[in-house]
């Protein structure tokens, strides 16, 4: 079976400075698969290559078996790759349904993205009552779910999450985390990049570990969790 | 019967509406910093004068073609636009009008230093029509640059331009192609000012170079800025009060450039979305009294 994402030996640098080493990795649909690492070791330079906003030195990713490395953002995310990335990046002056639109932005009928605004306030209700104030007068947590929301406007094949729990307090990383794994259990395929490795090795079906652009490690999720090295490096002995 | 004086002022008024319109379409929904603006009125307003004197076309032919000359430019203009942002791309659209300035000025083909004259006021059945005929004209323009405004606000270009406009690359990750939309913005946008060059090459009857330099560019940013950028009403009240504002007073006419200059710096200071901005004083009062009045209403 041919894998949704793989990645060989993908290296990205920003000027001299090598940030992915010639990593490779692949994602089978359904999986959760979780790179985990320190600030720094390149987990968003890989993510932000997969969507299109980097240009790799060399390596080839392929999304169905289609190349798509010098493909540019747009048509990936035509492809059905998602990305929600760090720091969120709604839009501040649209309001919320606005940017929810603009997540179906690749999505042809009108139908379905009513359809799709319908899913996204079941899914966050919070999202609902405030439909029509300004991204901007969010909160936090609630604009990491307009994040969210967004991406899964278009149902994508592949979402990308990049440091999701990032400045959320605990609790709403919790449910941020219960966020994800429903959506992997209703069959979503995702690549969730973080800092937060308990989290998620927690949820994850299988995971990698990246260190100063290299993958260190890899295997099941479980497996990793159980591992020493891991164990004292990511999860605090 | 309005006086001749009035008349020409309110013409003049009215195509500098045109072009504080187009303008927007381009700085304020894309938002796509210009300060070349009057490049595009001039390609139009130069296309128009010499389609007419030259080559013999009358208005209306040569009206049409000025709009669709300017919008071919501003489309291929927008290529080393492309590549460029912010600050960069306000010195790249300045280059472009400096270009397109001394083009007019250098080749004798496009009259030099001498400009072009002869160029009449368009003719309804054998008739020279009258100024108010042409107020109407120019009316007739706005009126379908505000009907295409309300248009692309409210379709998916206009939600599209929003995104490029506050966030590029998420725009890029959400499927819309960025590349397209820009150009697209230059493009409608060069065609509005093109129009608006030629109502005011036939208007003046004679253009010279000057009329289209860097200077007046900013005079139609200022209107633009002055007024609310990204939206309907702020470009077109720009506009009026900045083209009345000479007529007025001679003092500003005298200070022109002086008086524009403390109100773009004023306005960044205490006003920055402009007067009639979303969220400036004049509308949030306005907003409060409405919702006032009606509660003073239900109350009773």
């Amino acid at each position: 079976m041919i894998p949704l994402l793989e990645v060989r030996n993908l290296e990205v640098t920003y000027g001299e400075f090598a940030a992915v080493r010639g990593i490779s990795f692949d994602i089978r649909d359904g999986d959760l698969l979780t790179i985990i690492g320190a600030n720094g070791a390149g987990k968003s330079t890989t993510l932000r290559a997969v969507m299109g906003l980097l240009r790799p030195r060399s390596g080839q990713i392929l999304f169905r078996g289609a190349e798509i490395t010098r493909e540019p953002a747009h048509l990936r995310a035509r492809r059905g790759i998602r990305l929600v990335p760090e720091g969120r990046r709604i839009l501040p002056d649209l309001s919320v349904e606005e940017n929810l639109r603009l997540g179906a932005y690749t999505v042809p009928r009108p139908g379905d993205v009513a359809d799709g605004i319908e899913r996204a306030f079941t899914l966050f209700p919070r999202l609902k009552e405030r439909a029509r104030q300004a991204g901007k007068t969010l909160s936090g947590g609630e604009q990491q779910m307009l994040a969210i929301a967004r991406a899964l406007m278009s149902q994508p094949r592949l979402l990308l999450l990049d440091e999701v729990s990032l400045g959320l307090m605990p609790i709403l990383v919790e449910q941020t985390f219960a966020t994800i794994q429903a959506l992997h259990r209703h069959g979503a395929t995702i690549l969730l990049v973080e800092q937060n490795a308990r989290m998620a090795l927690a949820i994850a079906t299988r995971a990698y570990v990246l260190e100063t652009g290299s993958i260190t490690l890899s295997g099941t999720a479980a497996d990793l969790a159980a591992d020493p090295k891991v164990k004292q490096a990511y999860l605090g002995g | 019967m309005l006086s001749g004086y009035l008349v020409t002022v309110l013409i003049t008024i009215g195509i500098y509406i045109i072009l504080a319109l187009s303008l927007n379409l381009i700085t304020g929904y894309a938002g796509q910093i210009s300060l070349g603006h009057a490049a595009f009125m001039g390609i139009g307003a130069y296309t128009s004068a010499l389609f007419y004197t030259k080559a013999g076309l009358g208005f209306w032919p040569s009206f049409l073609l000025a709009g669709l000359v300017a919008g071919l430019l501003g489309t291929i203009l927008a290529i080393p636009c492309l590549r460029v942002r912010e600050d960069f791309l306000a010195i790249t659209t300045m280059g472009i009008n400096f270009v397109v300035e001394a083009t007019f000025l250098y080749i004798p083909f496009f009259g030099a230093g001498m400009g072009i004259g002869g160029i009449d006021l368009p003719h309804f059945f054998g008739q020279e029509i009258s100024k108010s005929g042409y107020l109407a004209l120019v009316v007739l323009v706005i009126g379908l640059m505000i009907a295409l405004d309300r248009w692309l606000t409210r379709s998916w270009i206009g939600l599209a331009w929003a995104a490029i406009r506050e966030d590029e690359e998420a725009a890029g990750a959400m499927g819309i192609d960025v590349v397209r939309f820009k150009v697209l913005a230059f493009a409608l946008g060069s065609a509005g000012a093109g129009l608006a060059g030629s109502l005011y090459a036939h208007f003046l009857t004679f253009i010279m170079p000057v009329n289209f330099s860097f200077a007046q560019s900013m005079v139609i940013l200022s209107m633009v800025v002055f007024g609310g950028i990204g939206t309907l009403r702020g470009p077109i009240v720009g506009a009026i009060v900045l083209g009345a504002l000479p007529e007025i007073s001679r003092p500003a006419m005298e200070y022109r450039t002086l008086v524009y200059g403390l109100l773009l710096l004023l306005l960044m200071r205490f006003q920055p979305g402009g007067i009639l901005g979303e969220h400036s004083l004049l509308p949030r009062s306005w907003r409060k009294l409405c919702t006032a009045m009606q509660n003073g209403k239900t109350g009773q």
